[in-house]
């Protein structure tokens, strides 16, 4: 899509680099005088929020609208016709868009952003190494939820609320508005018990060094077990709504 | 082993019930009532391998939903189906890699690429070996006259251009079984002839069974050598295109507009001896049903010339639309319906229906009859086709 729409492709960089600018200098004034908030330096801050807007733009699709679409409009039918897992193809569609977007936005992207603003990237390579890990993780709950809210069209026929609710649900408790350290300790306690925060927040705080050392393997084993715990959901739904198609629309 | 073994299937729906006003939407919000629709209800028939057969029915008959069950979309609710010795909804990936499926409303192909790059993603979703694919290519552009198209977005061709790709895309991995749905909706004359050749091409060369569903019954004289008949759920006919036509198409009818009112008797009287039956439309109009062998048609209007003037007459055949429309009004193909809308005398149980027939009202077989005339004497025969 973005190769056979070209504009689609430039006012992208322009809108991510414009998102990150945005919310770098309301951070700036939040901060003030102050040298660090919530555990984090201004800088520090900053990189989170120049990383997890380029993480995002690889991490994120729109599984759950082209599922739902394909249910409501019947195409879905057409999918079936075919001699593969609907799932695999859907997850590999996304893989592809994602690799697509990080070679083509991210990382141009971050070039860019830390020419204009204070960002500091890591220096060990370590931390390079988990953090790709990391965001790779971050795609893969990030589109398990997606395909889950997509699957969930079969049986609510338009899932549009539920699609909004998991996109704001998505955006606030993953840590790409605010990080998780910044919520009250109730909130956070409720924030460990879901997987949001796996898809931005925990990569986030290991490329800014906010988690380090033994700390990024801890960070990394929740990220595999929001993995593992997700499959479980969306392969129950995945056979239950196979006997619930019927196809709209002829 | 049949291509398709179909025994006692049975499909229901659960069906939102919207009840009225704003009440009613109210009401629905907290507390929702379903209807269980029975779209199929209870079908059997066995397709042997290599036929191709019509699958054929008025809209909302349940024929997309018995495609998408035998296609393994849609899960049975009860019955059993073999396609190619699977049962499609079970085995559904290995399934369909033997099948190949056009739907007429929907496309299979990427809309925003060129046509050639969906050719090689089925390719590679179905593991064609090249050489392979490089031949069935070859011999589908040059049947379906593609070498123009190939290269071409598939959001601009036109509609015929559009199905002829889609055609070739269901075959590129040379399925054993074609499942068609209304392929040839919107198309153009032209276009339609050309699919209808191909289609009988390859079932020729490669023995490929095919399962069509159409409106165009033109599509079934052209190809089909079986016909499926579906009502309601169920299967009201199933069997030969010819049987059906014999069976039902046995005669001509004349209709007759005359200069003043004439009566059914006088009619009768005039044509005493000849074996056919009259029906008075209106005022004016009359027809009278001549079957093959009793009588012909120069008899009869050598009777009726001299005696009353007439102003005009059509000489009417029965064609398939026909027969296909009166099918669905009566809701049977069987032989009784078919002989008490012929109105044949002779042949046992007859006597009776002659008499109610005889006599100008009756049954509600013959009243079917007469509004079906009224329809055909007032309005040209090819609008028929377009209302079935």
């Amino acid at each position: 899509m973005m190769l056979a729409y070209r504009v689609n492709y430039y006012s992208g960089i322009i809108i991510y680099a414009l998102n990150i600018g945005a919310y770098y200098f309301l951070w700036k004034a939040i901060y003030g005088a102050q040298e660090s908030l919530g555990g984090m330096t201004v800088t520090q801050m900053t990189t989170y929020v120049a990383v997890s807007w380029m993480a995002r733009a690889f991490y994120f699709n729109n599984l759950d609208r082209e599922i739902a679409n394909e249910i409501k409009d019947g195409s879905v039918a057409i999918q079936f016709i075919r001699p593969y897992n609907y799932i695999v193809v859907k997850m590999m569609q996304g893989l592809g868009e994602g690799l697509f977007r990080f070679a083509l936005f991210s990382v141009p992207g971050m070039v860019i952003v830390s020419l204009l603003f204070p960002v500091e990237l890591p220096t060990d390579p370590f931390v390079w190494g988990m953090f790709l890990l990391m965001l790779f993780f971050s795609f893969l709950i990030n589109s398990q939820i997606n395909i889950i809210t997509g699957l969930f069209a079969f049986f609510l026929e338009n899932n549009e609320g539920l699609m909004r609710m998991k996109r704001v649900a998505v955006d606030l408790f993953s840590g790409l508005v605010v990080p998780m350290s910044f919520f009250p300790g109730w909130a956070q306690e409720l924030m460990n018990l879901l997987p949001f925060q796996a898809i931005t927040y925990l990569p986030g705080a290991v490329f800014t060094g906010k988690t380090a050392g033994g700390g990024v393997y801890h960070v990394l084993g929740i990220q595999l077990i929001w993995f593992a715990v997700l499959i479980v959901p969306l392969y129950v739904l995945w056979r239950a709504s196979r006997t619930r198609l019927f196809v709209q629309g002829g | 082993m049949y291509a398709i073994d179909v025994r006692n299937l049975r499909k229901n729906f659960k069906v939102q019930k919207n009840r009225e006003g704003l009440k009613g939407a109210l009401r629905d919000l907290f507390n929702r009532e379903y209807t269980e629709v029975e779209a199929v209800k209870n079908i059997s028939f066995q397709i042997p391998q290599g036929e191709i057969c019509g699958y054929i029915g008025e809209n909302g008959a349940g024929k997309s939903t018995t495609i998408k069950m035998l296609t393994g979309i849609l899960v049975p609710t009860s019955g059993e189906i073999r396609v190619n010795g699977f049962v499609p909804h079970k085995e559904r990936e290995s399934f369909v890699r033997g099948i190949g499926v056009v739907f007429g409303q929907r496309s299979q192909l990427w809309w925003d690429i060129g046509v050639i790059e969906s050719f090689q993603l089925l390719r590679k979703v179905y593991r064609v070996p090249e050489a392979d694919f490089r031949e069935r290519l070859d011999e589908l552009t040059e049947r379906l006259q593609l070498s123009d198209l190939l290269n071409r977005p598939v959001r601009k061709l036109s509609l015929g251009q559009r199905m002829r790709c889609e055609l070739a895309a269901s075959l590129l991995h040379n399925p054993q079984i074609l499942f068609l749905d209304e392929p040839t909706i919107g198309l153009d004359i032209v276009v339609k002839t050309e699919i209808r050749d191909f289609l009988k091409s390859i079932n020729r060369r490669y023995g490929t069974t095919i399962l069509l569903t159409t409106h165009d019954l033109q599509d079934i004289e052209a190809l089909c050598s079986r016909v499926i008949m579906l009502d309601d759920g169920r299967i009201i006919y199933d069997g030969g295109l010819e049987e059906l036509k014999e069976r039902w198409g046995q005669g001509k009818e004349v209709v007759l507009r005359f200069a003043e009112e004439v009566a059914q008797e006088r009619l009768e009287q005039l044509t005493a001896g000849l074996d056919v039956v009259w029906t008075v439309d209106n005022r004016l109009t009359a027809s009278v049903f001549i079957p093959f062998g009793k009588a012909n048609v120069s008899e009869v209007l050598a009777r009726l010339v001299g005696a009353i003037e007439i102003q005009d007459i059509k000489i009417v055949e029965t064609n398939t639309d026909d027969i296909v429309r009166e099918i669905y009004k009566s809701g049977s193909a069987s032989a009784d319906a078919a002989q008490s809308l012929q109105r044949i005398a002779g042949g046992s149980g007859a006597a009776d229906e002659q008499g109610s027939l005889g006599s100008g009202n009756g049954s509600p077989k013959a009243e079917v009859r007469r509004a079906a005339q009224a329809g055909t004497s007032e309005s040209d025969e090819r609008d028929v086709k377009a209302r079935v």
